[in-house]
C-alpha cells in the first residue's frame, strides 16, 4: 500500500513546487504588467461611470456614455476616425502585400535594402517625421505647392487636411507589415507552387490558390494591428493640425486627450476610451470572422 | 532556379518600387539637407534640392536648448525600459513555455487579450497613477508602463518553446537549481530572441510620444522627441532650426536600428507567429 501511495505523493509535491517556482519566475512581469496595465483599465472602466476631475468625484451611472452621442464633436471624431481606419488599413495591407510579393524573391541584400526603406518611417519617429512633412505641406515654402505648381493649404483647408494625415500615416504603417509578408512568403511550401505550375498553373491562380490562403493567418494580424494603430492615431494630429480646421481631423485619441488633460474631464475621457476599446474590438473579431470564412 | 526574365511586368514592377522607395527615403534626406540650409534658402518658394551653402548655425541655435540633455534623458530612458524589459520578460517567457502550473492557461489568456487592447486608452488612469505615486514628471512614468507591456512576455515566451525539454530533465537530475538552469541552459538559448526583443523595446520606447508627452512637462525633463514638438510649437516656421532638432533625434536611432537590423526583423516576425 504504501509503495503505492508514495509516487502519488512525491508528483504532488513536484507539481507544487514546480507551481511555486514558474511563479517566482513570473513574478517581476507579473508586477509590472498588474500594477501599470490591470490597474489603470480596470480604474479606466470604473472611472468611466463617475463624473471625475480635478475637484469632483462623483457617481453617476451611464451619464458620461449618454452625453457622449449628443457631443457632436465626438461623432465628428468618431467619424473622421472610422474614416481614418477604413481607408489606411486596406491601403497597408494590399500596398504591403504588393511590394513583399516583389521583393522576396530577390536576393537576399536587394530584399532587406528594400525592406529597410519602407521601414525607416518607422524607425526615425513619429515626431521627425511629422515635422518635415509639416514643411513639405507648408502653403509658402513646402514641396507639394512648388512640384504641383498649387497655392494650396494643405493642413488648412478642411477637404484636404484629413488626407495629407492618412498619407503620413500610411508611410509610417507599411513598414512593420512588409517585414512580416516577406517572411510568411518565404515560408510558402515551394513544393506546392512547382506542383501546381506543372499542372499549368497562371501566376495569378498560383497567388489565389497557393500563396494567399497561406499566408492568411499573416494577413489576419496585419488587419488587426494596422486597425488598433490607426484607431489610436494621435501624434500626426497634435503636431500637424490639432484637430482642425474646423474639426476635420479630429480623431477620438486626439478628443479624449482633449477632453481629460486640458479640460480634466477624466471620467468623460475615459468613458470614450472604453468605447474607443469595444469598437477596436468589434472591428478586429469582424476581420476574423470575414477573413475566417474566405479561408473556407 | 529559374532564371529570371525581363518581362514588361518586371521591368513596370523595379521602376515602380525604385520610385517608392525613392519616396520613402526622401523626408529624411529633406530632414538632413534641410537642418544645414540657410534660413534665407529655407524661407524661398523655389527648393534648393542640394544645400549649395551649407550652414551649421541651425545647429548651434539647436544647442542653445538643452538638446544635448533630452538626447541624453531619451538613451537613459530608452536603455531602462530595454534592461528591465528584457530581464522581466525572459523569465516570465520561460515560465510560460516550460512550466506546467496551475493557471497557466488563464494567466497567457490575459497576457494576449491585454495585448489586443488599445494602450493609449489607459494613459488617463495611468498618470493619475504616477502621480499619486510621485512619479509624475520623472522618466520612471514613461518605463514603467513600457515594462509592463506584455508583448516581451508573448516574445519571450515563443522564443522559449525552442528549449528542448530533455536538456532541462538533464540538467535536473544533475541536481541544478532552478537559478542554474536558467542562467546556464535557457538563458544561452534564447539569447537571440532576447536582442531581438531588446532593440525592439528601445525604439518603442524612443519613439513613444504620446507616453512621454502626458507624463514629462519640466524643460530638464523632456525627451528628444518632445523636445523637437515643443520647438516645432514654439517657433513653427523656423524650419531650419526644427530640422536639426529631427536630425538630432533620428540619426542616433537609425544608427543603432541598421546595425541591429537582422535581430530586429526576427523579433517581428516571431511576434507574429500564432499571434
Amino acid at each position: 500500500m504504501n509503495k503505492q501511495i508514495k509516487p502519488s505523493i512525491m508528483k504532488k509535491s513536484l507539481t507544487r513546487r514546480e507551481t511555486i517556482s514558474a511563479y517566482l519566475f513570473l513574478a517581476p512581469a507579473l508586477v509590472f504588467f498588474v500594477g501599470f496595465v490591470i490597474v489603470p483599465m480596470v480604474m479606466c472602466l470604473v472611472t468611466s461611470f463617475f463624473n471625475y476631475s480635478m475637484t469632483e468625484f462623483a457617481f453617476v451611472g451611464f451619464d458620461n456614455y449618454k452625453e457622449m452621442f449628443q457631443d457632436d464633436i465626438f461623432i465628428k471624431a468618431l467619424a473622421n476616425t472610422v474614416l481614418i481606419v477604413v481607408v489606411a488599413v486596406p491601403a497597408v495591407t494590399a500596398f504591403s502585400l504588393w511590394v513583399s510579393s516583389a521583393i522576396y524573391k530577390m536576393n537576399g541584400a536587394l530584399c532587406s535594402f528594400f525592406r529597410c526603406i519602407f521601414y525607416l518611417p518607422v524607425v526615425t519617429g513619429t515626431v521627425a517625421v511629422t515635422v518635415v512633412w509639416k514643411w513639405m505641406f507648408n502653403k509658402y515654402t513646402g514641396l507639394f505647392n512648388y512640384v504641383l505648381d498649387s497655392d494650396i493649404s494643405w493642413l488648412g483647408d478642411s477637404r484636404t487636411a484629413i488626407w495629407c494625415i492618412i498619407l503620413i500615416l500610411f508611410t509610417t504603417s507599411v513598414g512593420q507589415p512588409i517585414v512580416l509578408y516577406v517572411s510568411a512568403l518565404g515560408n510558402v511550401d515551394d513544393s506546392l507552387i512547382e506542383a501546381a505550375q506543372v499542372d499549368g498553373a497562371t501566376s495569378r491562380q498560383v497567388f489565389w490558390k497557393i500563396k494567399w490562403p497561406q499566408i492568411m493567418p499573416t494577413t489576419l494580424y496585419i488587419l488587426v494591428i494596422t486597425t488598433i494603430n490607426s484607431f489610436q492615431c494621435y501624434a500626426l494630429i497634435q503636431l500637424l493640425t490639432s484637430g482642425g480646421p474646423n474639426h476635420s481631423t479630429e480623431t477620438i485619441m486626439y478628443y479624449i486627450y482633449y477632453q481629460a488633460f486640458k479640460l480634466y474631464r477624466y471620467g468623460y475621457g475615459n468613458a470614450m476610451g472604453v468605447i474607443l476599446a469595444i469598437i477596436i474590438a468589434v472591428f478586429s473579431a469582424l476581420q476574423f470572422k470575414v477573413a475566417g470564412k474566405k479561408n473556407d | 532556379m529559374k532564371r529570371i526574365k525581363a518581362t514588361p511586368y518586371k521591368v513596370i514592377t523595379a521602376v515602380v518600387l525604385a520610385a517608392l522607395a525613392f519616396f520613402f527615403i526622401f523626408p529624411l534626406y529633406w530632414i538632413l539637407t534641410g537642418s544645414v540650409k540657410t534660413a534665407a534658402v529655407i524661407n524661398d518658394a523655389t527648393p534648393q534640392w542640394f544645400p549649395l551653402s551649407p550652414t551649421l548655425d541651425n545647429y548651434q541655435r539647436l544647442f542653445d536648448n538643452p538638446a544635448l540633455l533630452w538626447l541624453f534623458n531619451s538613451v537613459a530612458m530608452a536603455v531602462l525600459a530595454m534592461v528591465l524589459t528584457c530581464v522581466t520578460a525572459s523569465m516570465a517567457g520561460y515560465a510560460l513555455a516550460k512550466k506546467r502550473f496551475a493557471g497557466r492557461a488563464l494567466l497567457f489568456s490575459i497576457f494576449i487579450c491585454a495585448m489586443a487592447l488599445p494602450k493609449q486608452v489607459i494613459l488617463i488612469p495611468l498618470l493619475r497613477e504616477m502621480s499619486f505615486l510621485n512619479l509624475h514628471d520623472s522618466m520612471w512614468a514613461v518605463i514603467l508602463p513600457t515594462v509592463g507591456w506584455p508583448f516581451g512576455v508573448f516574445l519571450m515566451k515563443q522564443f522559449s518553446e525552442n528549449i528542448p525539454g530533455e536538456l532541462l530533465e538533464a540538467a535536473r537530475i544533475d541536481g541544478a537549481g532552478e537559478a542554474r538552469m536558467f542562467t546556464e541552459i535557457v538563458l544561452p538559448i534564447i539569447k537571440p530572441g532576447i536582442g531581438a526583443l531588446a532593440i525592439f523595446t528601445f525604439i518603442n520606447c524612443w519613439n513613444d510620444y504620446f507616453l512621454q508627452l502626458i507624463m514629462l512637462n519640466s524643460r530638464t525633463k523632456l525627451t528628444i522627441s518632445l523636445g523637437i514638438a515643443k520647438l516645432q510649437a514654439e517657433m513653427s516656421t523656423d524650419f531650419g532650426l526644427i530640422m536639426a532638432g529631427a536630425a538630432l533625434a533620428a540619426v542616433p536611432i537609425i544608427t543603432i536600428f541598421l546595425m541591429f537590423q537582422k535581430y530586429f526583423t526576427k523579433g517581428i516576425t516571431m511576434g507574429a507567429v500564432k499571434g
